[in-house]
């Protein structure tokens, strides 16, 4: 009840007020833009081949009826016939036997015996509500689809995981240590946010080959795990930690890996997380970098076996929607989860 | 129970000395306070002592024992921030418990001393819920708790009461002191506020600038101020200062009033209600009635507003001038340096 209060809350006491007619418009508008083509892509990964190359395309997963009629070893598709001669007599359910241009052979499946010629502009597939699970299944079966998404998560776990290490250090000693040059470390940091990432990939193929990591996860997870975007991050929100709490620890007897341990890391946890699903979304969507470290099939994340599913002479749609749809999934997931995070990070980190 | 030695400590900070050449000496078991107005360094000695900052110049010693150079956690001193800072992920138990973790006390030892402080400071019910969920005193005995727990040879306290409301305030003075008589520790405590100065110490350092001012018991500092910043720093309502001047009028002070004399000061409960011929005319600005005592706002015939406290009996309005003259024995001279003749 409360919810949907909240949800529906108005400017207005009784009726409408402009500002919220204007307001459901935008972000309607909004929903429709950002949403519709997510949903027709998941709706597509859902259609069977024929139906994907349909046309008009349909929203929704259709696929034809079929019979099985006897004498005929395939299933039949069903059409519904108009009768041509009389306007008002109700359509016939009947299977096509075989098509020869505009005119179809067709059956009416009680009578397989009796073959009827007609214009394919008086039928009308007879349609039903399909889901192709199969898609999805065959996905499992037929490929090593599995290898690639094993591929793909421990890249993003790990990665993750060493990405929070690393940059909250680096964000522990610049935000509560003064040292010589803890100025510069810092702009030093921040310039290479200037960098574009496709300027350095050539020195950092070079580098991954050097050290022999071609056709390697690590080469892929370590090259980019130090960002200057989290050790930003981090810092900023490291420097509202009160000092206090810093020297309280030292007082303690705590060592300088305890005290970043035990309560620099856990007071943390909102940047944390910000930066956490920022690593997830960067790595997991990632495709230049394993484009060109990862060059064998054994090896290829998820966004390369996309990558690689189109063909130069054929795709097939089904799966590689169905696969985009799998992809998808991940990010969504920690986005919805962690989200709330970003607003109290972001939040926190300005006001305090 | 340890002794504290602070000798010739300097302390400069980008330039700005803002300690200088301080000297003291706390004895064991001793409850020492220092006070002084915002900025005269009190803190930043008390950081010093702590280890958290490390001196510029001079030595800090502890039981005759040069620690200039040793970290914070090997001095042996526990502290108490003002913000009580208590790491706010952890519960009560866990807030006590670090520094014991940290030295690696064993796990069952840990339980018992945490306990043992917990009944000491009534916190038993209270270990498991987090800091946000208590209240500022509770925090407040948290913040002791973890610092009795470690059994430190000195207790170090930085303006711990300031953030407590007045009531909670006098409360938690006397359960500091009562704490204080039971451990018997060497106690080093700052605040600005004069009353819990006074009614605290052992001892009172009062600083100001950077300079310890004078060093004694509370009674000391009252009766007998060295220097003009004490006498109007220790007491409330403050010394008032008449002119030197102005004061010799009055016949009885004239033995104590040398040529050197500049200043004389008189505390508010000190002065008298006289004749006409005897004191010297106050216009009263204003009066507050406080139950058993009335504060008089008045001004002397060259412009300094003085303050007078007197018994009820003394009813007087905005505007009416009375006499008043003040009890020789308890006056202040001081010299045109402020200092104490």
């Amino acid at each position: 009840m409360s919810v949907a209060n909240f949800l529906l809350r108005t400017r207005g006491r009784h009726r409408l007020h402009w500002t919220d007619v204007v307001t459901y418009v935008y972000l309607v508008l909004g929903l429709v833009v950002m949403f519709a083509p997510v949903s027709w892509l998941v709706m597509s990964s859902f259609k069977s081949e024929s139906a994907i190359s349909q046309f008009p395309p349909t929203f929704l997963p259709y696929s034809q009826q079929t019979v099985t009629v006897p004498g005929f070893d395939k299933p039949l598709p069903l059409f519904e016939v108009l009768n041509t001669e009389d306007q008002s007599a109700p359509p016939v359910v009947m299977a096509q036997a075989r098509r020869i241009g505009i005119m179809a052979a067709m059956v009416d499946p009680k009578q397989p015996e009796v073959q009827v010629k007609v214009n394919v502009d008086d039928r009308v597939p007879v349609n039903e509500l399909d889901f192709a699970w199969s898609n999805y299944i065959d996905l499992f079966d037929k490929f090593t689809f599995s290898t690639y998404l094993f591929n793909s998560v421990f890249i993003t776990v790990v990665a993750t995981l060493i990405t929070l290490l690393l940059n909250s250090m680096a964000a522990f000693a610049l935000s509560k240590y003064r040292f010589k040059g803890q100025r510069a470390v810092f702009l030093l940091i921040i310039a290479t946010l200037m960098v574009p990432p496709t300027i350095i990939l050539v020195p950092v193929f070079l580098v991954i080959n050097e050290v022999g990591l071609l056709n390697n996860l690590w080469g892929v997870i370590l090259p980019a795990v130090a960002t200057p975007t989290g050790v930003f991050l981090l810092r900023q929100y490291m420097l509202t930690i009160p000092d206090e709490l810093i020297e309280a620890a030292r007082m303690d007897h705590a060592s300088e890996w305890r005290i970043y341990w035990r309560v620099v890391l856990p007071l943390s946890a909102p940047a944390l997380a910000v930066l956490a699903i920022f690593s997830v979304m960067w790595r997991w969507n990632d495709f230049l970098l394993p484009l060109i470290v990862l060059s064998t099939n054994d090896v290829f994340t998820l966004q390369l076996a996309l990558n690689s599913f189109q063909g130069e002479l054929n795709t097939q749609w089904h799966y590689l929607l169905a696969m985009t749809v799998i992809t998808l999934i991940p990010v969504t997931f920690v986005f919805a989860f962690l989200q709330r995070y970003i607003t109290t990070g972001i939040a926190s980190a300005g006001v305090k | 129970m340890s002794t504290l030695e602070l000798r010739h400590i300097n302390k400069v900070f980008d330039q700005t000395t803002v300690i200088h050449d301080v000297n003291l000496q706390v004895a064991d078991g001793e409850f020492v306070v220092f006070v002084g107005p915002s900025g005269c360094g009190k803190s930043t000695l008390l950081r010093l002592i702590a280890g958290l900052d490390s001196v510029t110049g001079g030595d800090v010693l502890i039981d005759a024992e040069v620690v200039n150079a040793s970290s914070a956690a090997d001095r042996g001193c526990a502290m108490v921030f003002q913000s009580y800072a208590l790491y706010p992920h952890m519960s009560v138990y866990a807030n006590m418990a670090f520094g014991l973790e940290n030295a690696k006390i064993p796990k069952a030892e840990i339980a018992r001393k945490v306990a043992d402080v917990a009944a000491l400071l009534r916190l038993d019910s209270l270990l498991q819920r987090k800091p946000t969920q208590l209240s500022g005193g509770q925090r407040q005995r948290v913040a002791i708790g973890r610092a009795i727990v470690r059994n430190p040879n000195i207790f170090l306290f930085d303006e711990p009461l300031s953030n407590l409301d007045a009531e909670l305030r006098v409360s938690m003075r006397m359960e500091l002191r009562q704490l204080h008589r039971r451990l018997q520790s060497t106690m080093v405590y700052v605040t600005h506020d004069q009353v819990e100065a006074m009614t605290m110490a052992d001892k009172i350092v009062v600083l100001r600038a950077g300079n310890i001012e004078q060093v004694g018991t509370p009674q000391q500092l009252y009766e007998f101020p060295a220097n003009i910043f004490v006498a109007g720093f220790i007491g409330s309502p403050r010394m008032n200062f008449v002119s030197a001047e102005l004061a010799k009028v009055l016949a009885y002070l004239a033995p104590r009033i040398t040529i050197h004399a500049h200043t004389v000061g008189v505390r508010p409960e000190h002065w008298v209600a006289c004749s006409e011929e005897q004191g010297l005319p106050v216009q009263v600005v204003s009066s507050e009635y406080l139950g058993s005592q009335t504060l008089v706002h008045g001004q002397l015939s060259d412009g300094t507003l003085v303050d007078i406290l007197t018994d009820t009996s003394l009813v007087s309005n905005a505007g009416q001038v009375i006499h008043m003259s003040f009890d020789a024995s308890k006056v202040h001279v001081f010299d045109a340096n402020g200092l104490r003749l």
